[in-house]
């Protein structure tokens, strides 16, 4: 434990960071869904794996046909983001209509509880799929964009994946925002957030535009999904899982509801998260470090929901009766 | 028909001769059988005298005889009874408070640790000066002196806990539940330095067992009559505290938290003894949990383990003390026999091991959870509200039994 803090911190930025665009596009899927709905779709996080899993499988298939050496990785990157996103939103589409939709107007709890139920489903088929296929349910990934990276200032590199993760993170929110923000899509959803029986009184369909939210959303997570499986090379099917409950934290520390809380919520989460740990391993010599780096983002969650529950861009909503 | 008292008794007889005399290999049917028969009785209209003298009989007589014999089915309705009083001790915070806690099974662990940090070498390790001359750690004697004290620790979370977040909304509540829960799991992983409390991974072991007088009570049969001893108090308990003011307090939050507050029930305050009495229970029941493994480690306390627990409370209905029961044996038999034997008679298929059964737990469980929700959320027995005869309690008697409206103008006149 040699090295100090200060040392470490263009490193830990950049961990943070690409940590943070990862939390940032899965929280987008638990607000968007929340600001509808009012309801934490627990099984969000799986829809993250599962996106991992296609993108994963995707790179796999390219690699054992022999094409992954011939094609431009910019191009593989491109189809494994449009093929996740769409089979993900799809099954979140599918989720919707099957476990949430008949339950809806029941007591707050019911459909929460399927959403547990249909999260510990889907892990378990990833697992037996990716058992199935490769007799082992960790998935290594074929490397994309082996070894190149840019120099920068300062004797640091970053790798092309590293800034390609960011780059198409930063390009999708943009977009996302832009369809809500302009769209007359993205403005029915907003009515449907702000009240939906009014919403539907103004011949909005407001079916229609919770299929849509569930779709979108669902589709930022696999995408997030995707990049994380380029990034950190190997998927298995409980990555979700704390992943899940840290880019939620990401979604309330932002302000629940909001866009751009969960975008700024998820990137200061990754930030916390990486500082806090390399702080917590110099400032102890070594004796804590990495592995209490999900009890730093849990606790943070306790804090929040104690001192702010309404986070940092969310204004305090009183509870409709 | 099947409400005579006679069915009762013969089907447990003939279940408990079935369980008898079927072998070993083939025991976990004739166990359901007895299992069911039992539920036969408890829907049946028998004597109240007559159901307790069954139960007690194919639970305190027959099981612990053919346990004698089987290990397996020894360890498995040990299993029933701590489940048993898991799930009742989930039930009272999610089905009499509407709480819905994703980290029960953190309490377990709290109970679970409590002793057999100190019941076992690792007292040594953790404080070397102090238990220099004790190398295995403290006696089974200290177990009965634990018990109250896990339960007090486990309370004590649930109060360190529910004090801050109990004032969340139901949704926020479960996600910071399962943020506790997950970091009880890492501290026990991981306090092995620069203290070793815990020992990290490798867990502790061996547990001290209980001790009575001199007498090791270490064998399964004493930690059958243990766990089910405190299985038997917590129901009673429970039936005791549905039907209390607190109880009537807390199906008030359940209900409504806005009318129950407009009528004056203190939310936190009513709210905080929920919580931390159900964890109370799971305090006690770790602890039998640690001395019947001998072994424990941060594996065992998993959130799988916690929606498990709530998977029985569900099945069995939300708020159904007799549910929370049914639900537990259901979901331990299940697990524990019915899927791996179910597995292994499959393998004479020679289907590829990819197709295990056993290996499904989680979509088994999953699928569960949704089913409930979209189909009897109200679970296989459902609560049922017992009427209180306000007029009663001030020694009216049974007047109040009338029509609604008569009872409200009665109220009035008589207050």
């Amino acid at each position: 434990m040699a090295a100090g803090f200060w040392e470490l911190l263009p490193q830990v930025t950049v961990d943070g960071l690409m940590l943070g665009f990862v939390y940032a596009m899965v929280a987008i899927g638990y607000t968007m869904v929340y600001g509808v709905l009012e309801f934490i779709n627990f099984a969000h996080s799986e829809i993250f794996m599962v996106g991992a899993f296609l993108g994963a499988e995707f790179f796999l298939v390219l690699s054992k046909g022999g094409l992954l050496a011939g094609m431009p990785h910019l191009l593989v990157l491109l189809l494994g983001l449009i093929i996740a996103m769409l089979l993900t939103g799809l099954l979140g589409m599918g989720i919707e209509r099957v476990a949430y939709r008949p339950l809806r107007g029941a007591p707050r709890l019911v459909p929460l509880i399927a959403a547990i139920g249909v999260s510990f489903v889907l892990q378990d088929v990833a697992r037996a799929i990716a058992t199935a296929i490769h007799g082992n349910f960790v998935t290594g990934v074929p490397s994309l964009f082996p070894g190149q990276a840019v120099a920068l200032p300062g004797g640091l590199s970053l790798s092309v994946k590293a800034l390609l993760l960011v780059a198409s993170s930063i390009l999708m929110m943009g977009a996302l925002t832009a369809f809500v923000q302009r769209s007359r899509a993205g403005k029915a959803m907003r009515a449907v957030a702000q009240d939906p029986t009014t919403a539907g009184l103004m011949g909005i369909n407001t079916d229609g535009v919770i299929t849509l939210t569930f779709f979108v959303g669902a589709a930022m997570g696999g995408a997030a999904g995707t990049l994380f499986a380029v990034q950190y090379t190997a998927v298995d099917p409980y990555i979700g899982f704390t992943l899940g409950i840290k880019a939620f934290t990401a979604a309330v520390f932002g302000g629940i509801g909001r866009l751009p809380g969960a975008m700024v919520g998820g990137i200061l989460l990754g930030l916390f998260e990486s500082y806090g740990t390399a702080f917590l391993g110099t400032a102890t010599g070594g004796a804590l470090g990495a592995e209490y780096k999900d009890v730093l983002a849990f606790a943070l969650l306790i804090l929040i929901l104690i001192f702010k529950p309404s986070g940092l861009l969310g204004q305090q909503v009183a509870e409709k009766v | 028909m099947l409400h005579t008292p006679l069915i009762s008794v013969a089907a447990v007889v003939c279940a408990s001769l079935l369980l008898f005399v079927t072998p070993t290999n083939w025991i976990t049917w004739p166990y359901l059988l007895l299992l069911g028969s039992l539920l036969l009785v408890h829907l049946g209209n028998a004597n109240r005298w007559l159901k307790l003298g069954l139960a007690a009989f194919a639970t305190l007589v027959v099981v612990p005889l053919v346990g004698a014999e089987n290990g397996a089915l020894m360890n498995v309705s040990i299993m029933v009874a701590i489940n048993v009083a898991l799930a009742l001790g989930l039930n009272l915070v999610v089905g009499f408070a509407g709480l819905l806690d994703l980290g029960y099974v953190a309490f377990f662990a709290t109970g679970a640790y409590v002793y057999s940090i100190f019941a076992s070498p690792q007292a040594a390790r953790f404080l070397p000066r102090v238990f220099e001359s004790l190398p295995m750690g403290l006696p089974g004697d200290w177990f009965w002196l634990f018990l109250p004290v896990a339960v007090l620790a486990a309370a004590g979370a649930g109060v360190a806990l529910g004090l801050p977040v109990l004032r969340l909304r139901g949704d926020y509540l479960a996600i910071v539940t399962l943020g506790f829960g997950e970091i009880i799991r890492i501290l026990a992983n991981n306090l092995d330095r620069p203290v070793n409390l815990t020992n990290g991974p490798q867990g502790i072991t061996p547990i001290a067992p209980p001790a009575l007088f001199g007498m090791t009570l270490g064998k399964a049969v004493h930690f059958y009559y243990i766990a089910f001893a405190l299985m038997v108090l917590t129901i009673l308990l429970m039936g005791r505290l549905a039907d209390s003011r607190i109880g009537r307090a807390w199906a008030a939050i359940r209900e409504d938290e806005t009318a129950a507050r407009a009528m004056g029930v203190p939310l936190v305050r009513m709210k905080l003894p929920a919580f931390s009495t159900g964890a109370a229970f799971a305090g006690a029941m770790g602890m039998v949990f640690a001395v019947k493994q001998t072994f424990i480690n941060p594996e065992s306390f998993t959130f799988m383990e916690s929606i498990v627990i709530l998977a029985m409370v569900i099945l069995g209905g939300l708020g159904s003390i007799p549910g929370a029961v049914i639900g537990a044996v259901t979901v331990t038999v299940l697990r524990m026999q019915v899927l791996t034997e179910t597995a292994n008679w499959l393998t004479r298929f020679h289907l590829p091991p990819a197709l295990n059964l056993a290996k499904y737990q989680p979509l088994i469980f999953g699928l569960i959870l949704i089913l409930m929700m979209r189909y009897r959320r109200e679970g296989l027995l459902p609560a049922r509200r017992t009427p209180v005869d306000i007029d009663g309690l001030g020694g009216v008697g049974d007047a109040a039994r009338g029509a609604r409206g008569d009872q409200a103008v009665r109220r009035t006149h008589s207050g």
